[in-house]
């Protein structure tokens, strides 16, 4: 039985310069994996590599068993859907804005939007709570409610999978909950998601496989109680943390230590 | 929805009776004036002098600003859609100086004498190669940089011009005589083939601009994020950028330099329809025709029966825009 989501000795990167190389991952439907690692260590140019975004240089990669680098770009937006870190945001309505989910279901002559199109963004409007928001510009939201808005663009696509490029990066606590309650609860619905954490209490929390990467190749994947180890950590990030276990999860939370405290302790 | 599709039909028809009238006022007005309802009977009275009028004078010149105004505000709104920003347009982006270029290349070699399509093709060449330069020179690691563009957009129109001047001094004086007339920029256009060809060129463009409506309304969001909603980002711009060099280069072939109507009339049309591309083309074209006929019309009154090139009335227009534009876009990104 293969893998939903198969992807072998994949490498890929930009025109002579930065590459990610030899990754191989499998994930069942409905996972959610968390994507960790420091800054530069090609998180998104991974993402950009499963999307189709940069091209395949070498390995392949396997959705529900089609070939992902055959499909056109149309037929790709109908299983993929990507929400990123810094959305371009255009000068348009919420309702618009979500609408925008539905453009690779459109038919090639078709001027105006269908009636099952609206009431499908409606529908993900309401999940997301941004529905409120219908006939405000998306460009007026705080950043939470930006996110929740693409959040609803995104599913309006009825992707299998769902990429999220560090959503919750500019949030609150309660907006970064918030939002990862919901991806939990469209995972529950056999959603497969990957997402780009660089929270790692918060990966912990949520996903039940991460996978680390450093300078462009995968350091160790598994679940989050073998992957987030100190040592790991500590190789990875070069810097000095203390993992314990949250008491009410049993999931593992990494603890920050400060320099001066480290000299204190010496 | 249907709010949205009343709105829509409305502008449309509005502009449209607009049109009409513009069209009517710029028939009528003249040395010889002609009342408008006056019209559709002098069209049956082929002895008259109004008839001669309208019909050789007057009819094609409205038709060829109809075509002209049209083009040049579908391409800026196509071009703006393309790199996201409002102050780009054949002229801002060095692509009418690639034309000028090329239509002065071929009068120097006398292609104009082989036949007259020849500088329309030399216009296109010019505008597409300079389109193409603008667009590669500006992108840096995969993201295009939109002063870069503008830079290299002005770089581009001085090279172009300079080039031009060398043309001008090393070339016989009756090829001189012709670029001089040629570069004033008028409505004026003795070939009633050529008006002809000019209109339906538009009205073509136009017709396929509206199969990459949805993708430039994806666009709005990104290159990338226009891929990940099915459309293939580079293949649609590399059609749109051949769809805007053909009208710009034969827009410049036929009339002239007539800088600023893409930048002005999508902006005005954009903040009254909003930016969604699917009314945004049509609205574009058809307020872009009425602006440069009223414009036309201005430019033989004013100091009638003397006539002022038609750039000078857009330029100083859309110059004084682009300032504000520009300033106020600068004060924008600087409370970001």
């Amino acid at each position: 039985m293969s893998a939903f989501l198969d992807i072998q000795n994949f490498s890929c990167g930009y025109s002579g310069g930065f590459k990610i190389q030899d990754i191989s991952l499998s994930l069942p439907e409905g996972a959610f994996a968390g994507i960790i690692g420091p800054n530069g260590s090609g998180k998104t140019t991974f993402f950009r590599g499963v999307s189709g975004s940069l091209p395949l240089l070498s390995g392949r990669m396997m959705l529900d068993g089609s070939d992902l680098s055959k499909l056109s770009f149309r037929e790709k937006a109908k299983k993929i859907a990507v929400v990123s870190q810094f959305a371009e945001l255009a000068d348009m309505t919420v309702e618009d804005y979500v609408l925008m989910g539905r453009l690779p279901y459109r038919k090639h002559f078709q001027f105006f939007d269908r009636k099952e199109d609206v009431e499908m963004a409606h529908h993900y409007m309401h999940l997301t709570n941004t529905y409120r928001f219908k006939d405000k510009s998306i460009t007026e939201l705080s950043g939470g409610e930006q996110q929740m808005a693409g959040i609803a663009a995104a599913l309006s696509q009825q992707p299998r999978l769902l990429l999220l490029d560090e959503p919750t990066a500019h949030l609150d606590i309660t907006h970064q909950l918030r939002f990862m309650n919901l991806i939990q609860r469209l995972n529950e619905l056999k959603l497969t998601v990957m997402m780009i954490v660089h929270d790692l209490s918060l990966a912990a929390e949520y996903c039940d496989f991460l996978m680390m990467m450093k300078e462009g190749k995968t350091f160790c994947q598994g679940e989050p109680e073998k992957v987030l180890t100190y040592e790991n950590i500590e190789r990875v990030y070069d810097t000095v943390v203390v993992v314990k276990i949250n008491p009410v999860s049993g999931k593992p939370v990494v603890f920050p230590v400060s320099e001066r405290r480290l000299r204190g302790n010496s | 929805m249907g709010r949205k599709k009343l709105k829509w039909i409305s502008c449309v028809l509005l502009l449209l009776a607009v049109l009409v009238g513009v069209a009517a006022l710029s028939l009528g007005i003249g040395e010889i004036s002609i009342p408008f309802f006056d019209i559709p009977r002098l069209f049956s009275e082929k002895e008259s002098t109004e008839y001669a009028v309208l019909a050789y004078i007057r009819l094609p010149r409205t038709l060829l600003g109809f075509a002209v105004g049209g083009s040049l505000s579908l391409a800026g709104a196509m071009l703006q859609g393309i790199y996201r920003n409002p102050l780009v347009e054949p002229y801002t982006l060095g692509i009418s100086g690639g034309a000028s270029l090329g239509v002065t290349f071929a009068i120097v070699g006398g292609l104009h004498l082989l036949h007259a399509f020849f500088l329309p093709l030399a216009g296109f060449i010019g505008a597409f190669a300079s389109i193409f330069l603008v667009y590669t020179l500006s992108l840096r690691r995969d993201t295009l940089n939109v002063n870069r563009m503008l830079l290299i957009g002005v770089m581009v129109s001085f090279i172009s011009s300079s080039l031009m001047m060398f043309l001008m001094s090393i070339t016989s004086s009756d090829s001189l005589h012709y670029i001089v007339l040629w570069t004033m920029g008028s409505l004026t256009e003795s070939d009633n083939a050529m008006v002809l060809a000019t209109t339906a060129l538009s009205l073509v463009c136009l017709a396929a601009s509206y199969f990459f409506v949805m993708p430039l309304n994806a666009l709005r969001l990104g290159e990338e994020k226009a891929r990940y909603l099915g459309f293939n980002a580079n293949v649609v711009i590399r059609i749109l950028f051949v769809i805007t060099s053909l009208l710009t280069g034969a827009c410049i072939a036929v009339v002239g330099v007539i800088g600023f109507v893409g930048l002005v009339i999508p902006h005005i049309v954009r903040l009254w329809v909003g930016s969604d591309y699917r009314i945004l083309l049509l609205t574009s074209f058809l307020s872009g025709s009425s602006f440069l006929i009223l414009c036309d019309l201005l430019a033989r009154t004013i100091i009638a029966p003397n006539e002022l090139p038609i750039g000078v009335i857009t330029g100083i227009i859309g110059g004084v825009m682009f300032v504000v534009l520009l300033s106020r876009s600068g004060r924008k990104t600087s409370k970001n």
